[in-house]
């Protein structure tokens, strides 16, 4: 009981108070967002404004809870909360309820929950005490089968929820390796096959394959001395001239007909402002309409018209930038940026192995949320429909980054107990 | 080395999310302060919510006749951030309004949003439209909205069939329904089957450009619900018999109600003066309502519903079958008459006629001598253990007639009193210090007796039916479904025993073929009735006649009272005998009546009514 006596003397303050900040700003919009002047109470239940302040509250009781309880059960508990995790989720697809095509909600009494966003935390949790263990090396086949294990099992389940959205979430964990020493190829790999993908869909193939022919070729004559080059580039232009032929596969027949049009909108061949794009033109028209300093809270015509659709939840961000135009977004953006250096430096300090994992996934976790939902909103990234970390209406969310956060607080205000 | 390659990788990640915050920002700063586009695109963007009217639901007679329909009108509505560079002189020519006005108009809908549309001139004339379509481009921010108003066929029936006006903000509070500008059943049927006529209410979402020019559903028409038209009613209203029954009734106040006994359905039901419904239509309503409130005579007040006459001689009947039921009275029972009450001292006093009279000949001749003899035997009898029991119990007879009360006929209002307690009399005479004949006037229907025409309509029912009447009613059907409702298909019985009718309907008809009505007499039918010369504090006595026909099988009840007209036999009998001939046959075969009747003027102040032109 020694460590919880000094348990508030050692929690990082910065970190918490950028929580708060940051759960306060998103309630101001959700409060904007969802604003009538029927139901102006901040206390009124029946409203997203009022509902949130109740998981806020909830959230601030287990973010409490998880501060006083031992910094060594995260760790020990690691699988079971996983297994819990994955019970979950294949239950919820027996007895879910099925909210706008995702069978991805619990349903008891009023509330909903959904077990796809516990299992961030979950398999963050469970990564880390993999990783953590003495004898891991990340480059060993083994290895990277059992993390690759741990994450497809909820990839695939989540998948099968029809939610892609929080699916995509796991591949944030890339950074995670990455750190914990997986090649730094696999990260350029994925940017280049995003590239790739992208040059696809937009440039004609035949003429993109002769491109990367004449690329590897000029590589070749600079680097011909090495023999064992050659094989390697011959590999690579296969790769990528097979990936280009099976764009348009994958394209035409695994991505669903929505997903292609988001796809199309965000590379501009669709002006389709009244079908997929329709959001995300929206969206770009209300920030747009905020200025340098916004409209004023409560002022946005575009956000408070109900023009900007789903404003609560995945366009939260609109609010934002319309209200408090690029003085409002700069703040919030530098804020999850801070927010983010700060936990990159705290898990650095870490002595366990454990807790810097761990705190590495947060940070993964939350950058990849803010990076793709702020980027809907701007038309930067496709509109995959997840929630924006602090802000977004919805308990699920705002519970499970709590505790992401709290636990990693947690494990940082106990490190001085661990010897290294 | 390996710390270092992590140390690297640390700055690498972070690099990796800054980098991407300052894209994110660049982007930002380019959307919201470099590229004024989105700021142009959001004044011009808009969705609009548009109303889907529902229909009202249409109104017929009982043969189908179309009596309340909907006609559409156009209303020119704003959006007040939209309007820019428009001629305003050419356009408050274009709607025929002055530029004052056109100011006053535009910061009220201002003043309800500058975002949201809002009516700016509602009922747009036809003209006005047609000329005002063909240049709406030139005026960004207005738009046409149609909506419907009612209408109605025949002018006839205004009471009955009510009004409708926008909804009042108490109702819109109180309401989960109803919001500003909504229309709402204000009187008669309109009011009282609003949810079934009402419909409900649909939205379409849709885009709309920068001139204001509907560009179609928003996502396809995803957030659209469409409007449910009300349910159509079929009424029980002759509308025939209807129109002639107020022919009959010009320039004469007082009310006409006829009842099918077998039913309880209203035929006809006029209250004169009246007023043609459609003036209480659309924008003119309010205007018109004034009028009509200054209008002599009161034509807004429905006389048939509310009116509280003196029953009269007609209450005779009543009094017939009470004193029968309680064992007081028979056939043969015989009551001297000296051209009045003779305890009295000659006073009620009465006409010259053969004495003394059976039951049957004292209804033919209205013996009030007789009557208050009989209304003796029945307070004064003996068996009760004091006057207010005796009292009470024939109060609860008369009751049981449907007077005193309401009676729960589908409309919003109807007269609820009319036959005085124990409590009035102890108030006016002081308790202990009143008795059968200090109250003596009731037996004749005088004193403080009160009924509408609707009461006396459905007492004839009663009568025709033996002694029960099903709760009168305006309404046949709602939609397809034929109307249901246990409350108006269930018998009410009297406390009297329908073999006390017989007698009474024996005198009734005598009436009409030797009595008082016998000038009213209609070769061919034979209508059982009774007229009544009901003496009013404030002038000329009304003329009563409340009957019913055929004899046998009645098809009709009906009772008409004519304001300050005198004698029954003189006005109120002939109508009767005319709405009943003209109900059971179609024709009338006494011209020259119906001519004297038409043309009779019977008004305090005499002048041509206006109110039935439009
Ligand atoms: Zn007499």
């Amino acid at each position: 009981m020694r460590d919880n006596k000094g348990i508030l003397q050692n929690i990082d303050w910065i970190t918490t108070s950028l929580y708060f900040l940051l759960i306060t700003m998103g309630w101001i919009c959700i409060y904007a967002a969802d604003y009538n002047e029927e139901h102006s109470k901040v206390f009124d239940f029946t409203q997203n404004h009022g509902k949130q302040l109740m998981w806020i509250g909830g959230s601030l009781i287990i973010a409490l809870i998880f501060l006083i309880l031992d910094g060594k059960f995260y760790s020990a508990f690691a699988y079971i909360v996983y297994g819990i995790t994955i019970v979950l989720l294949i239950a919820v697809l027996l007895v879910g309820r099925k909210v706008k095509g995702s069978v991805s909600w619990f349903e008891i009494g009023s509330f909903k929950l959904q077990p796809a966003e516990f299992a961030k935390f979950a398999t963050t949790l469970v990564l880390a005490k993999y990783l953590s263990n003495m004898n891991i090396k990340l480059n060993d086949t083994k290895t990277k089968l059992v993390v690759f294990t741990i994450l497809f099992v909820p990839i695939i389940l989540i998948i099968l929820q029809n939610a892609t959205g929080s699916a995509l979430v796991y591949l944030s964990f890339v950074f995670v390796l990455y750190r914990e020493g997986l090649s730094g190829n696999y990260l350029l790999l994925g940017f280049i096959a995003i590239v790739i993908f992208i040059l696809a869909l937009l440039v004609d193939k035949l003429t993109l394959i002769i491109i990367f022919a004449s690329i590897i070729f000029i590589v070749f004559l600079l680097a011909r001395k090495n023999k064992r080059n050659i094989l390697s580039l011959l590999g690579i232009f296969a790769i990528c001239s097979g990936m280009v032929l099976s764009v348009d596969y994958v394209f035409n027949h695994v991505l669903h007909e929505y997903q292609r049009g988001r796809i199309n909108v965000l590379l501009g061949k669709e002006q389709n402002i009244k079908g997929s794009g329709w959001n995300v033109h929206q969206s770009m028209i209300a920030i747009g309409d905020g200025g340098f300093f916004g409209k004023g809270f409560l002022k946005g015509s575009q956000t408070t018209f109900d023009f900007v659709p789903k404003q609560s939840t995945d366009f939260i961000f609109c609010t934002v930038g319309e209200e408090f135009g690029f003085v409002g977004v700069f703040v919030v953006i530098s804020l999850f940026l801070f927010l983010l250096v700060r936990i990159i430096q705290l898990a650095e300090r870490q002595r366990s192995s454990f807790s810097r994992i761990y705190g590495y996934g947060v940070a993964s976790i939350l950058f990849f949320h803010v990076m793709i939902n702020i980027g809907m909103t701007i038309g930067l990234a496709p509109v995959i429909g997840i929630p924006l970390p602090f802000f977004t209406y919805g308990g699920s969310s705002l519970l499970a980054f709590t505790m992401m956060l709290f636990v990693f607080i947690r494990l940082d205000a106990h490190r001085l107990q661990i010897l290294g | 080395m390996i710390q270092s390659v992590s140390t690297n990788r640390r700055y690498i990640i972070i690099a990796i999310f800054l980098s991407v915050g300052i894209i994110y920002l660049a982007r930002f700063f380019y959307i919201q302060v470099i590229d004024d586009s989105y700021i142009k695109s959001a004044q011009h963007n808009f969705l609009r919510p548009v109303t889907q009217f529902p229909s009202r639901g249409l109104v017929y007679d009982r043969k189908g006749k179309l009596l309340v329909y909907n006609e559409p009108v156009y209303d020119l509505m704003v959006t007040p951030k939209l309007i820019k560079g428009m001629d305003t002189a050419e356009f408050c020519a274009l709607i025929g309004i002055a530029r004052e006005e056109f100011d006053k108009k535009l910061r009220l809908a201002k003043k309800y949003s500058r975002d949201l549309p809002s009516p700016f001139e509602k009922q747009l004339s036809k003209e006005t439209y047609g000329t005002l379509m063909e240049k709406l481009d030139d005026f960004p921010g207005f738009f046409v909205q149609p909506r419907t108003l009612r209408r109605y066929n025949d002018r006839t029936a205004a009471h009955l069939l009510g009004d409708i006006g926008e909804v009042d903000s108490a109702t819109v509070k109180d309401s989960k329904y109803y919001r500003d500008g909504d229309y709402i059943g204000k009187s008669g049927i309109e009011l009282t089957y609003e949810p079934e006529l009402r419909g409900k209410r649909g939205s379409k979402l849709m885009m709309v450009d920068v001139h204001g020019r509907l560009m179609g559903s928003f996502e396809n028409g995803k957030y659209d619900t469409l409007a449910e038209g009300g349910e159509n009613l079929t009424t029980s209203i002759d509308a025939g018999l209807q129109s002639y029954g107020e022919e009959l009734m010009q320039n004469k106040i007082g009310g006409i109600v006829a009842i099918e006994p077998s039913t309880g359905e209203i035929l006809a039901m006029v209250s004169s003066p009246s007023y043609d419904p459609n003036l209480l239509v659309g924008r003119l309503r309010a205007q018109n309502y004034g009028k009509l409130l200054t209008t002599d005579n009161n034509p807004l007040y429905n006389r048939a519903l509310l009116s509280s006459y003196p029953p009269g001689s007609t209450f005779k009947i009543i009094m017939s079958l009470v004193a029968q039921q309680e064992g007081v009275l028979f056939p043969e029972t015989r009551y001297p008459c000296a051209m009045g009450y003779p305890p009295g001292g000659g006073k009620p006093a009465c006409e010259a006629h053969p004495s003394p009279c059976d039951l049957a000949m004292a209804i033919t001749y209205s013996c009030n001598s007789y009557f208050c003899y009989v209304f003796k035997s029945v307070l004064d009898k003996k068996g009760f253990n004091s006057f207010e029991e005796s009292f009470t119990s024939w109060r609860k007879h008369i009751l049981s007639f449907g007077l005193g009360r309401k009676l729960g006929v589908d409309l919003p209002t109807e007269l609820g009193i009319g036959v005085p307690t124990i409590e009035h009399y102890d108030k006016v005479f002081g308790e202990g210090h009143w008795k059968s004949s200090t109250i003596l006037s009731l037996a004749i229907g005088q004193g403080e007796m009160g009924v509408s025409p609707l009461k006396m309509a459905n007492v004839m029912a009663t009568v025709a039916n033996r002694g029960y009447y099903y709760i009168p009613h305006v309404v046949k059907a709602i939609g397809d479904k034929q109307f249901q409702f246990e409350k108006y298909t269930t018998k009410n019985y009297t406390d009297v025993e329908s073999k006390y009718f017989d007698i009474v309907i024996v005198g009734m008809e005598d009436v009409v073929q030797s009595g008082t009505a016998a000038a009213s007499k209609v070769s061919g039918i034979d209508i059982c009735g009774k007229t009544g010369t009901a003496q009013n504090p404030s002038g000329k006595s009304h003329s009563v006649f409340v009957g019913f026909a055929p004899k046998d099988n009645p098809k009709i009840a009906i009772a008409v009272v004519v304001e300050h007209a005198g004698w029954g036999a003189e006005w109120a009998a002939p109508i009767a005998s005319l709405m009943i001939e003209k109900y059971l046959t179609g024709t009338i075969t006494r011209p020259e009546i119906e001519k004297r009747i038409k043309n009779g003027v019977i008004l305090p102040v005499p002048k041509v009514a206006v109110n039935n032109e439009r």
